[in-house]
Parts: C-alpha cells; structure tokens; sequence
C-alpha cells in the first residue's frame, strides 16, 4: 500500500547537496554536502544570514532551480518532477510578496488551481474556493477585488488561501510575515498554526523573524558554513554554540522575542 | 497523506434503509482525473434523489475540502438525515456548510449602463487627447528651461536612446526599405512598358520613395520597434513603482524620461527615414535595372532633376514631428499603465497601434498642407 510507505518516509529529504553559481573562476558554492530531513506534521524553520541559500533551498525542493549535485526527495519522488500535472496538490507555495494573479481577482486567483483541472463543475470549484477565503478570515465581498486593490496583509491571506486550494500535504513558506504590521503578522501566525492543526500539513517555511519563529516553528534548521549545522527545536538550537546562532538568538532582538517563549519554562 | 485510491461510491441496503457507502481517496487530486472524475460523477448522478438516503462515510481513506465540498454540493446543501462519519471528517464537511455562500446575481442588462459606458468610453478618450496635449506642452516648457540650463540636459540619456533607438534600426529599416524598392519598381515597370514610358520610373520612385514612403516607412517600424519599447519600459517602471521613487526625489518624470526619449527619436527618425529612402533607392535602381533595362548611372543622374530639394526637407520635417510624436505617444500609454499585468499589455498595444494611426494621420494632413510645395 502507497500510504503505509508514504507514512514512514519523510516529507522532505535532501542528500548531499551542492549548490553553485558561476562558472569557472568566478564559481562560489552555496550548499556543499548539505542534508535535511523533514518528517510529516512537522513546521520546520530555515534561518540563516544572507546568501546562505534559504530561498535557493526553498526553490529546489519545489524543483524550480536544480541542485548543481546530490539529491532532493520530496513526497518520495525526485524533486525536479514536482512540476507538471497536478502539482498543485502536492506542494503549495507561499511567495514572499504573494505572486498574485494581476489579471485575475481574488476568487479566480484562489480557484485557478482547481480549475485548470476541469474536471469538477464551475459551482463546486468556486464554493470551494469561496471556503478557503473564509478560512484565511477573509469576507466573501472581498472576492471581487483586484489584487492591486488589496492591502499587503490582504495579499498574504489570498496566496495563502491559493496555496492551500487542493489541500497540499506540503506546504512552502517565504518570509511567510515579512511587510506585515505585528499585529498582522500574530494574525498570520495564528492563522497559519490553526490550519496545519486542522490539516496536518508539512509546513518549511524560510523567516529572519524571531517573533514568527518562536510562534510557528517546531524545528529550527540553522544554514551556516554552507551546511545544516544543527535540527533541533526552537529553546535547544538558541542553546547551540556557534557564532551565527549566538548573533541571531542571543542578540538584542533574540532575548526580546525569546523572552515570552521561556517565559514557561521556568515558572 | 493523500492516496491515490479511486473514489468510489455504492449502495447498500441496511435495516435502517437505503445507504450510501463511500470508499477511496475523495480529494483535490483524484477527483481532478477526467477518467476518475467521469465515473464517479455518473455514480453520484445515478443515486436516488431519496432524502431518507443514508450516508456512509467511515470508510473514507482520505477527504479534503473539496471533497467535502462536492459531497456539500451533491446534498444540495443540507445534511442528510442519517449521516455516519468519522470526527476529522465531520469537520471538514462542518466547514463546507459554515463558509458556503450562494453565488452574486449576475446584474440584468439595462440600456442605461450601455448608455453610461459609452459616455465612459468618449470621457476616456478627451481624457487621453488633454493628457497628450499637456504632454506636448510639457516638451516645450521642458525644452526652454533645458536651454537655459544646459548643464541640467540628460545627455548620456539621449545618447543611449539614439543608440538603441537609432543605430539599432538600421539593419531591419535597411532590408525593409529595400526589399519595398525592388516590389515597387517591378510592379511599375509592368504598367510603364504598356505605354513605352519606361524612363518615367525614375520620376516615379523618386517622388513616392523620397517624399511618401521612406519617411512613411521608417516611422512605422520604428513605432512598432520603439514605440513598444518605451511604452513597456515606462510601464514596468509603474509596476515596479520605480516612477513614485523618482516623484519622491523630486526628479521631473517629463525632464527625465519623456524628454530624453522625445529628442532622441526627433534626432533619430530623419536619419533613418533617409537611410531607409536610400535603402528603398537602391533596391528600385537594381529592380530597374534587371526588369527595364534602365541603368544605374542613367538613374543617378536622371534623380536630380527629377525630385525637387523642397522634397526632401519635407521629408525631413515630417520624419522629426513623426519621432516626436511616436516618442510622446508611447510615454503617455506607459504613464497611463496601471501596475498589473493586463494593463501593461493593453498599454503596449494601445501605443504601437496610436502611434502608427497618429503618423499616418499626421502624414494626410502634410500631404495636404504642402500640396504645392516640390513640384
């Protein structure tokens, strides 16, 4: 049975991994030996200075750049076969500044999915689409609006309503909060942890903000010298030695996201 | 996870009643199977329409939202009396009920709103004649203030545009103007020869080539090539919102992009109206020479006398007022752009198809303007 085998792999796995630009002279790796293993259920932060190849990692793993060498599995299949048919419904990706529709409005952005399939009939598609704007807390008389009309928080709920159309085991986040007031991004935050609760989606998500991780994360895979250096939860990866966790957690801003998340602990 | 089991449906009776027993994979990707999708519906469409129908659902091995949707759908939207279903998949069905709403009434045709839209339609247009009106007038205003303060012109900005703008669109205004030679020289000599009129042809190339259609060539594709260009150029800078950057550092949109454009077309499109009549001179010289016998040097010598001077300053003239307005066109449909994709696209086409209207109206107007003058 499929599903037994499913079960037992994980949603994610990447083996040796080398990533470089350039050619020749000018060549400069990203990755060198890198892997990563994301086991089903699980919201698995990638953090990182800049350059380190978040987003690159993000990319290949949806197979829209390809790994210089070494493998990316993603739902037991090569990574680079993501694409084509169908795709939708198995991983949904969240842009960092939407990459709506411009020519389409809301609801046609978040049924396109859907309907591209032909298959199931315009009322059913547009129903269900009508629920996973709901679902993101939008209002029904927002469907009719343009993309260039919506505010930037507006963008993120519809992409992420787009995303989430054919209910993806996997799901791929870009700076998921970044552009987004803290009161929106709590809201997002909120949001994006009720429905992974109610989906059990696979969530990896790429983020330079604490707040986000500390609300979201379960995991915490920090890039540095070209590899994972570490996979562990939130309170162990802070606890971790080396100079980019030190700078990223133990810095001013680290202690103040930190400070309500071991606020438990040690009561 | 989601599996790839078929959905599937069947009935069977229980003591209570009539059931209806579900089974497979009812979601997103399954059902979007044509094959999958056509049997199942076929299935759904042969149930009774019994509202004591009983529902099964426990033996579901997956649903998501769409799913719970169709099944919504197919319950026209209530639940059914008897109902058995697993916890998780009760709350999705749940949410298929909470969220679903009915669809907006289409709004009736009305003669009013026809009547309305067409006011719309001619209020737009006046809208964009007055934008290009005031960009006219924003040139010169731009132009005195530039001579007064030379320093401020941006030069390397002209030059880049009359680079790529001007040097190149030689080589396609080249092959265009010649290949148009050689068809109208041999399409004449057929007419010529009828009447043994055969030296007439110099005449006859000199005058349509120098006056009309070099200059009337060049400005075509040069609206097509450019004209498009500037206007996605501009346009991107709207959807990018490189243009508001610029207004906030309180540098001139006209001074710096318009007007660049606007000289360096003016400057460039007499030349390449020249090089294209050359072009087209040549390849009419070489169609003449092989279908009429008319040798080159009897043409370059009879090409004189034939085309008055005053021709080719008014082509000259023509040619600068045709790059004007191709630049200035283009750069209102590129400020008009609206910062989405469809708008950048109807913009562009919007512009190369003004643009080229524009020349050949503007192109009518000098032919009657100056009826009398090179003859």
């Amino acid at each position: 049975m499929t599903t037994l085998a499913n079960m037992q792999h994980p949603v994610v796995r990447i083996d040796k991994l080398w990533t470089v630009f350039g050619k020749g002279a000018a060549a400069f790796s990203v990755h060198q030996d890198l892997d990563l293993t994301v086991p089903r259920g699980e919201m698995l932060a990638l953090v990182g200075g800049s350059g380190t190849g978040k987003t690159v990692l993000l990319r290949q793993m949806l197979g829209l750049a390809q790994p210089t060498r070494g493998t990316v599995t993603v739902l037991g299949r090569p990574a680079r076969e993501m694409g084509g048919a169908g795709a939708a419904s198995r991983v949904g990706m969240l842009f960092q500044h939407g990459a709506l529709f411009s020519a389409f409005n809301v609801l046609e952005n978040i049924a396109f999915s859907l309907k591209e399939q032909g298959t199931l009939p315009a009322a059913v598609v547009r129903d269900a689409a009508m629920v996973k704007l709901q679902m993101v807390g939008l209002k029904p008389e927002h469907a009719t609006r343009m993309p260039s009309d919506l505010s930037g928080g507006m963008i993120k709920r519809v992409a992420l309503a787009r995303a989430l159309m054919m209910d993806p085991p996997l799901l791929l986040l870009d700076e998921p909060t970044a552009g987004l007031d803290p009161h929106g991004s709590d809201e997002f935050c909120a949001l994006v942890r009720e429905l992974q609760e109610l989906l059990g989606t696979t969530m990896v998500m790429v983020t330079h903000d604490l707040d986000t991780l500390f609300a979201l994360a379960t995991k915490v895979a920090v890039l540095a010298d070209k590899k994972v250096i570490i996979t562990a939860t939130p309170a162990e990866v802070a606890e971790f030695d080396h100079p980019f966790v030190d700078q990223f957690f133990r810095g001013e801003r680290g202690r103040r996201a930190m400070a309500p998340a071991s606020a438990p602990q040690e009561t | 996870m989601p599996n790839n089991a078929p959905p599937r449906l069947h009935c069977t009776d229980r003591p209570e009643g009539p059931c209806v027993q579900l089974s497979g994979a009812w979601g997103a990707a399954t059902l979007g199977e044509r094959k999958q999708w056509r049997t199942l519906s076929a299935q759904l469409a042969s149930l009774p329409a019994s509202a004591s129908l009983g529902w099964d659902l426990t033996a579901l091995q997956w649903l998501d939202h769409v799913g719970a949707q169709l099944l919504w759908h197919h319950w026209g939207a209530a639940w059914p009396q008897r109902l058995a279903v697993q916890e998780h998949h009760r709350s999705l069905l749940e949410r298929a009920a909470q969220y679903s709403t009915p669809a907006p009434p289409t709004p009736p045709w009305r003669l009013a709103d026809q009547i309305d839209g067409l006011g719309v339609l001619v209020l737009h247009g006046l809208d964009h004649a007055r934008h290009l009106l005031q960009l006219v007038g924003q040139l010169l205003l731009d132009t005195l203030y530039l001579l007064r303060t030379p320093y401020r012109v941006p030069w390397r900005d002209v030059s880049g545009h009359l680079y790529r703008m001007g040097a190149m669109a030689l080589p396609i205004t080249a092959l265009v103007g010649f290949l148009i030679g050689v068809v109208l020289a041999y399409l004449m000599s057929l007419q010529l020869r009828q009447f043994g009129a055969e030296a007439f042809i110099v005449n006859i190339l000199g005058i349509s080539l120098i006056r009309e259609l070099g200059p009337m060539l060049a400005a075509i594709l040069v609206a097509g090539r450019s004209g498009s260009a500037i206007t996605a150029q501009i346009g991107v800078m709207r959807v990018t919102e490189e243009l508001d950057a610029m207004r906030v550092m309180g540098i001139a949109l006209g001074q710096r992009l318009v007007w660049p454009r606007a000289v360096a077309l003016a400057i460039a499109m007499p030349l390449i109206a020249v090089w294209t009549t050359l072009a087209a001179l040549a390849g009419g010289m070489l169609a003449a020479d092989l279908a009429l016998g008319i040798s080159p040097a009897y043409f370059y010598q009879a090409l004189p006398a034939a085309v008055g001077l005053p021709n080719l300053w008014l082509a000259l003239a023509k040619s600068t007022v045709f790059g004007t307005l191709i630049a200035l066109v283009a750069c209102h449909w590129g400020l008009r752009v609206k910062p989405n994709t469809q708008s950048l696209g109807e913009g562009t086409t919007a512009s190369v198809v003004t643009s080229i209207t524009v020349v050949i109206v503007v192109d009518a107007l000098f032919a009657i303007a100056f009826k009398t003058v090179g003859f």
